[in-house]
């Protein structure tokens, strides 16, 4: 034998994993090896398997086939506390966390050790001190959950996987709600686990994160693994490559912005949400046309708010918004009026908010327009041409399966979303709001989308976006807001813009004024 | 990732309920043969009571003639997302308008009293929906509970104008005098008779006619009009809803009182058509039955037109055997309509998966072999 000797079995090993719910594949034969203190990365895009095969090692699913070893032994798991007695551990996405429970009783929660809780309190309370030793992992432990900070919650999370013996630690999309620096620390955590002997995988899409921390990476392709290479061995470009099966532009390709005249103009606008708290604190900007505007910023300050507010989904406190020579908040114009004066809304909430799952793509084509002239002769609606715009608007915006009579929650997210885009884009609105869009959205969709959008701006339109991923902000804005506790806390033009500068600002970092 | 794993439209629209069905009429098969009968003598009797005459088929459409108004009015709530337990007191209320119509214009011509008496009892039934819909839209008070207690006011309030109002004097049962008799619904035996059909004399009357177009207005309202195109967005998703500008609050409201007006229709089957005169509770239920009614019917009218009549012939054919089975007695039939709501509402997951892998199963193999 010639093979390099491995001291260690790998910490876990997939082999060929399949699951098929009902007509679809989501796993075929996938097998791969994370080696035991490593941070090992598995990225693909939507759809590619990816959660699958981490809901069946951590005992979501059972597997219709295959097998799962941990430290070169098989291990059957059927339940996550047969996951959790095999040493892996979970971070989930949306934290599994108690909001009026401290860190303490949220850790300690199932593992309490006794019935009655001093005992099992004093007990946590030292090996979380250890925890915290060992890992820098900086909690405070008798601190109500629901007013830490996001990233802190997530490390709550982390502790709570650790203090159940976790040797193997799942993080799915950790980053989707932390900000840049945020994202930092978490890497150095990571990488300070690893040091320790623990082993990491890292479940993303974003190949920023796999660059920064992963030793080794499996790329998913629907559901089946198309590539397993050493990070240092590879490029981003070449990973997206391998996610999608093609080639792919990661820059966004567009033109210098010719911003042209005021078509937008918000001022002191104050909104509050459904509890009443102040989401939007008197916040006041300018669209013109010719530009694409993002709205940056941590999810949950205030960017939705403010989005709805604007499309006259949810009624401002205060402020003005001027558009078309009218005051939408003055004169109390709902989303259709909005849309007939030329404001159209691509939503964040795609499933909840800008389609009806149980309705057919053509349906959903007419939702928002559905008294237009169009698609209504007399009392009835004219079926007729709500087919015919929907087919032609398949046919233009490349929806696959350009089928107007299926039912939309059929369509892949990306085919979703060029439907939704097709009906407010296609009418060419003077301004467009869009929402997170690109999320939940593969690559090849996401392209076509940038470019649509960019299509609108050198028409002369305006374009609001607002997102959470950095990389979409900065790839599609001309000019950049940063929002952070519900105000806009700066001003970058897309060339002073940088990362560094708009993380800073999203933490709460204020910018000297001028 | 999973789609969620789904029946053929087909399966799902007819053979699921009917599933449902089957297992209904097993287990009341087995509560019969507990009671020491034979099922099989009973499920005989029972379909030979609902179909096997004229007679019996007269009976049977009239009573699903009701059940059909009810249904659709639970319907087309149930699209709006609203679970509209209130038909038996819109329909009570809605008895009310055709019937103080039919008492005060009895003497016009027919036709002239027939649209007013369509109003009325629409119009009476949509009224008694307004609150609770008002509430649900303005308060957010639950639809469930307001529409409960509604049905208790309305059977209040009834009772109280038979008894000291609208009552004929000189007698003790709290009903109104008869209509006159021009405002009678003709019935199916006089209609057919006129074309030269020999019908027996049943209670079934033009209104059967008048719930099959309800239906139909209904089916072209909800698929085929921006604002049942509206009414259903509200129905699965509000916040939709008012990303496309539609109120859901507005659509609360109408839907209401669309469905109390549906409703007031088996006013006109019932005190019109049969009765003649305004009574004490003539409802009888048929508002809840409609509840399963559009539960087994799918929301969707053909269904509803189906499942009314199936209620109706459970209705009419239970009656029979209550006659002939000494055994069977009326509550019987009200196990039998339960353990049918039972089956085709409450345990149609239960049918629905294994039938879905079932049929599943079948296709797979179909397309291995093609």
């Amino acid at each position: 034998m010639v093979e390099k000797i491995t001291v260690l079995p790998p910490a876990l090993e997939l082999r060929s994993i399949s699951k098929r719910f009902g007509a679809v594949q989501a796993n075929r034969a996938v097998s791969f090896q994370v080696a035991a203190g490593s941070v090992h990365g598995l990225i693909g895009e939507n759809g590619a398997g990816k959660s699958t095969v981490m809901n069946i090692v951590y005992g979501f699913h059972r597997a219709d086939d295959g097998e799962i070893l941990v430290n070169g032994r098989p291990v059957k798991i059927s339940s996550t506390q047969d996951a959790i007695a095999a040493g892996i551990g979970m971070v989930h996405q949306h934290f599994m966390l108690v909001e009026n429970f401290t860190v303490i009783e949220n850790v300690m929660l199932g593992v309490e050790g006794g019935p009655l809780l001093a005992e099992g309190i004093a007990k946590a309370r030292e090996a979380l001190a250890k925890l915290g030793k060992d890992y820098g992992l900086d909690v405070p432990l008798d601190a109500i959950v629901g007013s830490l900070p996001v990233g802190l919650q997530q490390r709550v999370e982390i502790m709570k996987a650790l203090h159940r013996g976790a040797q193997i630690l799942i993080l799915d999309e950790p980053t989707a709600v932390l900000t840049p620096q945020e994202a930092d620390q978490l890497f150095r955590l990571l990488g300070r686990l690893r040091e320790q002997g623990k082993t990491v995988l890292l479940v993303t899409h974003k190949l920023r994160e796999i660059m920064a921390i992963t030793d080794r990476v499996t790329v998913m392709r629907q559901g089946s693994v198309v590539a397993e290479v050493e990070t240092k061995d590879t490029s981003p470009r070449e990973l997206a490559e391998k996610m999608v099966g093609r080639s792919v532009l990661l820059q966004v390709q567009k033109g210098p912005a010719r911003p042209g005249a005021e078509l937008l103009t918000v001022s002191n606008l104050e909104v509050r949400d459904a509890q009443g708290v102040m989401r939007v604190k008197r916040v006041g900007f300018k669209l013109h046309g010719g530009e694409i505007v993002g709205i940056a910023g941590v999810a949950g300050n205030g960017q939705s708010e403010l989005l709805e507010a604007l499309a006259g989904m949810r009624a401002p406190v205060g402020g003005e918004i001027r558009f078309g020579g009218r005051d939408l908040v003055a004169e109390k114009i709902d989303p259709r009026g909005r849309r007939e004066l030329g404001l159209a809304h691509v939503p964040e909430d795609r499933l909840r908010v800008g389609v009806v799952t149980s309705f057919s793509a053509q349906e959903n084509l007419i939702l928002g327009y559905q008294d237009h002239e169009n698609f209504n002769r007399g009392l009835l609606m004219n079926n007729q041409a709500i087919l015919e715009d929907c087919a032609r608007k398949m046919a233009a915006y490349d929806v696959r399966p350009p089928q107007p009579g299926l039912r939309i929650a059929a369509f892949s997210g990306g085919n979703q979303q060029k439907l939704v885009v097709a009906r407010e884009v296609d009418r060419a609105p003077t301004v467009l709001l869009v929402g997170q869009p690109t999320r939940g959205v593969d690559i090849g969709a996401i392209e076509f989308i940038h470019q649509r959008l960019i299509g609108l701006r050198d028409a002369g339109k305006a374009v609001l976006v607002v997102s959470v991923e950095l990389d979409e902000i900065l790839g599609l804005a001309d000019r950049i807001l940063v929002m952070a506790g519900g105000e806009i806390v700066g001003e970058l033009s897309r060339a002073e813009a940088t990362e560094e500068k708009i993380g800073l600002l999203m933490a709460g970092v204020r910018e000297e004024k001028t | 990732m999973s789609t969620p794993k789904q029946l053929p439209r087909w399966a799902d629209l007819i053979l699921l309920p009917l599933v449902g069905l089957a297992a209904a009429l097993l287990l009341s098969c087995g509560v019969i043969a507990l009671l020491g009968e034979s099922p099989w003598q009973a499920m005989r009797l029972m379909v030979d009571g609902a179909f096997g005459s004229q007679e019996s088929i007269g009976y049977s459409l009239f009573y699903a003639t009701n059940f059909i108004f009810t249904g659709l009015a639970v319907a087309v709530a149930f699209h709006a997302g609203l679970f509209n337990i209130g038909g038996e007191g819109q329909a009570y209320i809605g008895g009310l308008g055709a019937g103080l119509v039919c008492l005060w214009l009895g003497h016009w011509p027919f036709w002239a009293v027939l649209p007013l008496a369509v109003m009325g009892a629409a119009g009476f039934g949509a009224a008694w929906a307004f609150l609770p819909g008002l509430l649900q839209a303005k308060r957010g008070s639950h639809i469930v509970i307001t529409t409960i207690m509604f049905n208790f006011i309305a059977s209040a309030l009834m009772t109280y104008l038979l008894v000291n109002v609208l009552i004929k004097p000189g007698q003790q049962s709290p009903e109104t005098r008869e209509f006159g008799s021009n405002s009678w619904m003709p019935f199916a035996h006089e209609i057919l008779a006129r074309v030269g059909l020999d019908f027996t004399a049943t209670p079934l009357n033009l209104a059967f006619v008048l719930a099959l177009g309800a239906a139909g207005l209904v089916w072209v309202f909800i698929w085929h009009t921006r604002w049942g195109y509206a009414l259903r967005v509200v129905g699965q998703s509000p916040e939709a809803a008012v990303y496309a500008g539609i109120s859901p609050s507005r659509i609360t409201i109408m839907a209401m009182l669309l469905s109390g007006a549906l409703a007031g229709g088996l006013g006109l089957n019932e005190l019109m058509g049969s009765q003649h005169r305004i009574l004490i509770d003539f409802p009888g239920g048929a508002g809840f039955v409609g509840i399963a009614v559009a539960l087994m019917g799918r929301n969707h009218p053909v269904g509803i037109v189906f499942s009314a009549i199936l209620f109706g012939a459970l209705y009419q054919g239970g009656s029979q055997l209550t006659f002939d089975m000494p055994r069977v007695n009326r509550d019987m039939v009200v196990v039998i309509q339960g353990l049918v709501i039972l089956s085709c509402g409450a345990l149609e997951n239960m049918f629905r998966q294994p039938l879905t892998a079932l049929l599943g199963r079948r296709r797979k193999s179909g397309e291995g072999r093609s």
